[in-house]
C-alpha cells in the first residue's frame, strides 16, 4: 500500500499558517475558468483530482495550489482534444511577448 | 436505491488495499476498523468519473466513524475523540 503525493493526512508537519492572504487576479481567473468548464460539462471535479494526483510528484510539490489547477485543466483539455499543448504553448508565448514574462 | 449492504451501527473495516488511479479513501484509514454512522445514499462512482466515464453503477456512500485511538495508535489513552470519514461501499468489509 503506497501513499501518493496528494494524500498527506497524518504525516508529521509543522504548524499550519492560518494568516489570511488575498488571491491574485490570475488565481481568481483560474478559479473562474475551472467553474466555467464545469458549468459547460467539459470536465468533472473527479477528473481534475485525478489529473493532480497523476502529476509528476516533484512538479506537484513545486507548484502552488492554483498552478496545480491550471496544469490539471491543461491535462484534461488536451486529453479531450479541445486544445493541443502546442496551441496552449503558442498562446502563452504570444501573451508573454505582449505583456512580458510573468 | 438498492438496500445498502451495511446498516448504521454495524462494524466495518476499510480495505487495506491499493489500486492504481483515483481513489477517495484516505491512506490513513485503510485497514482501520470503525462503524457505520450514517448511510448517505447511492452516488455516481468517482473512481470512474475521474476518467470521463459515466460513473455507473452507483456506489453507496457511508459516513464511517472511527475512534482516533484506532486510527493513530499513539493517541492519548482514555480519549473519546472520534473521526468521521465518507467512504464508498466497495472500500468496506464487515468487521
Amino acid at each position: 500500500m503506497a501513499r501518493r503525493h496528494h494524500d498527506l493526512g497524518g504525516l508529521p508537519a509543522g504548524p499550519v499558517d492560518q494568516t489570511e492572504h488575498a488571491l491574485s487576479d490570475w488565481e481568481i481567473l483560474a478559479d473562474a475558468v475551472n467553474q466555467a468548464l464545469g458549468e459547460k460539462k467539459i470536465k468533472r471535479t473527479d477528473e481534475m483530482r485525478r489529473a493532480r494526483e497523476d502529476m509528476d510528484s516533484e512538479l506537484y510539490r513545486a507548484l502552488s495550489y492554483y498552478e496545480r489547477w491550471i496544469a490539471s485543466m491543461e491535462t484534461i483539455l488536451t486529453e479531450k482534444k479541445i486544445f493541443t499543448s502546442e496551441e496552449i504553448d503558442r498562446k502563452v508565448a504570444a501573451f508573454e511577448k505582449k505583456w512580458g514574462e510573468p | 436505491m438498492e438496500s445498502p449492504r451495511f446498516k448504521p451501527g454495524e462494524r466495518v473495516r476499510v480495505r487495506a488495499e491499493d489500486h492504481p488511479g483515483h481513489i477517495r479513501t484516505p491512506f490513513y484509514v485503510r485497514g482501520k476498523a470503525g462503524w457505520i454512522e450514517r448511510v448517505y445514499g447511492d452516488f455516481l462512482n468517482p473512481e470512474a468519473l475521474a476518467y470521463g466515464k459515466d460513473g455507473l453503477p452507483e456506489k453507496t456512500l457511508y459516513l464511517v466513524g472511527f475512534d482516533q485511538k484506532e486510527v493513530w495508535g499513539q493517541y492519548p489513552a482514555g480519549s473519546q475523540d472520534k473521526l468521521f470519514v465518507d467512504i464508498y461501499d466497495h472500500w468496506l468489509e464487515p468487521a
